[in-house]
């Protein structure tokens, strides 16, 4: 059982190595260069100060919850929270005006100059009017994720549609299914799915970046973006660094988790294609 | 019964910017109940898009196209269609690709399951019934259009130039097959193909095309007794005359 773990390590020893000299190297310039836990904190400060907030507690205090929880956790709930109302509510809306956009050519021409003008809008300079339409609350925070998330799934899904080659469509037809609706269901749905996808990998990617400045402006007294500013302000910047860290990892790993999803589950009939 | 009656039918394509071409021009014809046609021509001369309005795919400017006496507007599963491009749904497996038909048409998957097994077996794919389209080659892949098509109980077959992507020896496999599946199945069969050797072999009927506008320009009875034999004198006589009248036909 060791030694095949040990095998399969032997076999990423390139990675492994690459890795190593990386931290290495970080230790040895915060300590011997820069010399200042301020300015870079080193491998071992951050390390410390990770166990540190291992070992402290929080209060999740949550649609009437109230439980005494590992910071970290309460952190994670708060910040997987507004990450989701962000992506659920872009999945639900974008999802539906990319297929409709995609099938319906005068739909087309009447959305897509109003998306084009709206979406190189930054998602941050919507903060203000997420103030004062929202107010601060997750809800805010999660419309921000919204707006960075939607675009890529509108225009991931229309283009799937578009694509959608004439000669399915029209064997569906001579196959019996004839209305529009059956023909998005059966064939222009699973045949955009790979795009579709694709669009959700890349809102994720980008609702997870404005995650950090969705939480900066005070929706909640919790999250991994708002702890960065606030141990920011403490001058803490060995806990400001674990926070972004975790930020780095957590976002590899649902992109992992979905990658797996997809490439092994959805599309089966797609081998070797790359999305 | 799957009696085909076109009737001064005409198609005119139009592009943008007013030029536009007649691709059939009152075109008329009968094919009988159970009768194998194959329609030839060069390039262009219509005889895909007649293939199309039949299916309902693509509606005539003017004229009717009917079946059994009823006319056709609208794709329906009365009539089967094999394309020349692989249309099999990658997404689905080969029996799921058979199904679907069947289930359009309200079946319950279980049964049309069943009745599937039957044609899987027909164009002899059983070791492939769970294999998604990329694992199989051209031919496999026709066969399998073929046993969809088949799955709704058409009356009529059409065949947009179905083998035209496969090599020689797969192409002279599935001609014998298709004979087969004609000869148990008991349909009509519209065959669109730019062989000479193909109709030669497979039609009771030759109709011979001209192009632009798309004319039928002669229909050829075949009565060669079958089983066919490639090579005989007279199969050789009748594939002369044709591809004669097809020299003619693209000098014009």
């Amino acid at each position: 059982m060791v030694k095949k773990h040990l095998q399969k390590l032997s076999g990423k020893s390139v990675e492994i190595v690459s890795i190593c000299s990386a931290i290495i190297l970080w230790q040895l310039i915060a300590v011997y260069v820069v010399q200042n836990k301020f300015y870079l904190p080193s491998f071992t400060d951050v390390t410390f100060a990770f166990v540190d907030i291992l070992s402290r507690d929080a209060k999740l205090d949550l649609l009437g919850l109230d439980y005494q929880l590992p910071v970290l956790l309460v952190d994670l709930i708060y910040s997987l929270m507004h990450f989701w109302i962000g992506m659920l509510s872009a999945l639900a809306i974008g999802i539906p005006v990319g297929m409709i956009m995609g099938w319906f050519q005068t739909i087309d021409r009447i959305v897509d100059p109003l998306i084009e003008i709206i979406r190189p809008i930054p998602p941050l300079a919507w903060i203000p009017f997420a103030i004062i339409w929202i107010g601060l609350n997750p809800l805010a925070a999660g419309f921000l994720i919204f707006i960075g998330a939607v675009f890529p799934i509108i225009i991931n899904t229309f283009t799937g549609f578009k694509n959608v080659s004439r000669v399915y469509v029209e064997a569906a037809k001579v196959l019996g299914c004839n209305t529009d609706r059956e023909l998005i269901r059966y064939v222009a749905l699973p045949y955009a799915l790979p795009s579709i996808a694709a669009g959700i990998r890349i809102a994720m990617g980008v609702g997870w970046m404005c995650l950090v400045a969705a939480e900066m402006f005070g929706v909640s007294r919790n999250g991994l973006g708002y702890k960065i500013w606030h141990h920011y302000y403490l001058h803490n910047m060995e806990f400001v660094l674990v926070y972004m860290l975790l930020l780095g990892f957590l976002g590899l790993f649902i992109d992992r988790v979905l990658r797996y999803y997809i490439d092994g589950k959805l599309l089966k009939w797609r081998k070797g294609v790359v999305i | 019964m799957g009696e085909v009656r076109v009737s001064n039918v005409s198609r005119r394509f139009t592009k943008d910017n007013d030029t536009s071409t007649l691709a059939l021009d009152n075109v008329s014809m009968e094919v009988n109940d159970g009768e194998f046609v194959c329609f030839i021509g060069p390039s262009g001369c219509g005889k895909t898009t007649l293939l199309r309005i039949i299916s309902g795919l693509d509606k005539p400017d003017k004229g009717e196209v009917y079946l059994d006496d009823r006319v056709i507007d609208a794709p329906g599963p009365d009539r089967g269609m094999v394309f020349q491009e692989y249309s099999l749904f990658p997404w689905k497996t080969v029996i799921e690709n058979i199904i679907f038909g069947p289930q359009m048409s309200g079946i319950k998957k279980k049964e049309a399951l069943e009745d599937a097994e039957k044609y899987l077996e027909l164009v002899g794919l059983q070791q492939f019934r769970d294999s998604y389209p990329y694992e199989l080659s051209g031919g496999m892949k026709q066969r399998v259009a073929i046993a969809r098509a088949l799955a709704n109980e058409p009356s009529v077959l059409l065949m947009d130039e179905p083998f035209g992507a496969l090599d020689a020896q797969t192409r002279n496999i599935l001609q014998q097959e298709l004979l087969e599946i004609w000869e148990k199945n008991n349909i009509t069969i519209l065959f669109v193909t730019h062989s000479v050797d193909e109709a030669v072999f497979l039609a009771d009927k030759i109709v011979l095309m001209s192009a632009r506008p798309g004319k039928i320009k002669e229909v050829i009875d075949v009565g060669l007794p079958r089983p066919r034999d490639r090579t005989s004198l007279e199969a050789n006589t009748l594939r002369e005359r044709i591809l004669r009248s097809l020299v003619r036909e693209q000098k014009k």
